[in-house]
């Protein structure tokens, strides 16, 4: 799995790509996580409220720091 | 993605009704506290500390413990609801709406949105950017960023608390004309070349993002969690501000700054806007101030203009956005939304 948090790099999105890490490491699930702190890069997912976490390509949520078990639903899929 | 055939809102999800016992009695109680919280600071201050009624320290202290608590208590309150509030409007959604709206109506919608629509100023870029590519105009995306960090639920609860629903009002009416006149201005400018060449090169292909269905208990979820994020960062500041305040109320004399920050000093108002810009404090740290100031002779004007200034022309946020916009936009930026302002403060001391 390739998780993606994007986020210029303020409080709240260190804190989403905490989240995800817990999770991956609770689920067990293998996969990569990389932070994208790039303008550009970031518009080209059509994502405009940071920060954001994409999986595999997909959006799976904007603007808010994602619960726990939020992302571990996420990963189970 | 869902199966269409399984509900997004499950039966078993409580409804609105099922909230309303709870939300009531919070708020009874909230107001019953709220109602004794000037006894309980005259009680501290002059039964328990036993401070003497109208020394210096025994107002300053009074000040002081009377204020954080009712400032404190209105921002849980406020912030809770705006919380709430705000699970009703994504920036997607703002987008969205001010996508199809041509200039000056659209101005309006944007300062109007601007303050219901969840912002942090790290977020300005992106959603600068995902406004330009849906197509709304250079100047109404402007308007929505003069409004969205100025007038916001923090400042208003502050200027509430502390000075009144006119001052409120005031505030909250003249911040909005700022927002949409600057943004109109700017928009009539033909600015758009001055936004830098790559922002203007995205093509968006990706698809929209479709939007989470919310059940009533995510949206007090919602109201929590705003609670949790923005009290938790801004009570710091209250107590800071407050303290400062307190200090000025005590021991500055009477009259002190009627001299440089009175109506009959016209420079005043000019300089109070220049020497926000470069600060950088939110609301709840400078509106304690604020209010300490005008006690000792201030004029109402200069010091909302300086409020205005420090909030929303800060900095850091030209730094941000220097990223989207070449120098000549933000130059015409900061000197369209200093010249409003300008103008606000002269307006007040004129009539008031």
């Amino acid at each position: 799995m390739e998780i993606k948090v994007l986020g210029p790099g303020c409080a709240k999105c260190g804190e989403a790509e905490k989240v995800m890490r817990a999770a991956v490491a609770e689920s067990g699930v293998s996969a990569t996580i990389e932070k994208i702190g790039d303008f550009q890069q970031i518009a080209k997912f059509g994502v405009f409220s940071t920060p954001a976490v994409v999986i595999d390509g997909t959006v799976k949520c904007v603007g808010k720091v994602p619960s726990k078990a939020e992302a571990l639903a996420w990963l189970a899929r | 993605m869902q199966p269409p055939n399984q509900t997004i809102n499950p039966p078993s999800a409580p409804s609105l009704a099922a909230y309303l016992p709870a939300t009531l009695a919070g708020l009874g109680l909230w107001f019953a506290l709220y109602r004794q919280l000037h006894s309980m600071a005259e009680y501290l201050t002059f039964s328990l500390l036993a401070l003497q009624p109208g020394s210096r320290l025994g107002e300053a202290v009074l000040f002081f413990l009377y204020d954080t608590p009712k400032v404190l208590m209105l921002l849980i309150l406020i912030v809770y609801g705006v919380g709430v509030l705000r699970s009703f409007f994504t920036p997607e959604r703002t987008r969205k709406i001010l996508a199809g709206k041509r200039e000056s109506v659209g101005n309006v919608f944007a300062a109007g949105l601007g303050i219901v629509t969840p912002f942090c100023s790290c977020s300005a870029v992106p959603l600068f950017i995902g406004f330009v590519t849906a197509g709304v105009p250079l100047g109404v995306t402007f308007s929505f960023l003069i409004s969205a960090p100025m007038v916001n639920e923090i400042a208003l609860v502050l200027l509430y608390g502390l000075l009144g629903w006119k001052v409120t009002a005031l505030y909250l009416v003249t911040g909005l004309l700022i927002a949409m006149l600057a943004g109109f201005v700017i928009g009539r400018l033909n600015m758009e070349r001055h936004i830098e060449d790559w922002v203007r090169e995205i093509h968006l292909n990706a698809p929209d993002i479709p939007e989470e269905k919310l059940t009533w208990p995510a949206r007090f979820e919602h109201g929590r969690v705003a609670v949790r994020d923005i009290v938790g960062r801004v009570w710091i500041f209250v107590i800071l501000g407050i303290g400062v305040g307190a200090g000025i109320h005590g021991y500055v004399p009477e009259g002190f700054m009627a001299a440089i920050m009175g109506k009959g000093a016209w420079w005043s108002v000019p300089v109070a806007v220049l020497v926000g810009i470069p600060m950088y404090a939110n609301a709840a740290g400078i509106v304690p101030v604020v209010e300490a100031l005008l006690g000792k002779g201030a004029a109402l004007g200069t010091v909302l203009a300086f409020m205005m200034s420090v909030i929303a022309l800060s900095l850091p946020e030209m730094v941000i956005l220097r990223k989207v916009l070449k120098p000549g936009l933000i130059a015409v930026f900061i000197g369209v939304v200093g010249s409003g302002i300008v103008l606000v403060g002269y307006l007040f001391n004129l009539i008031i």
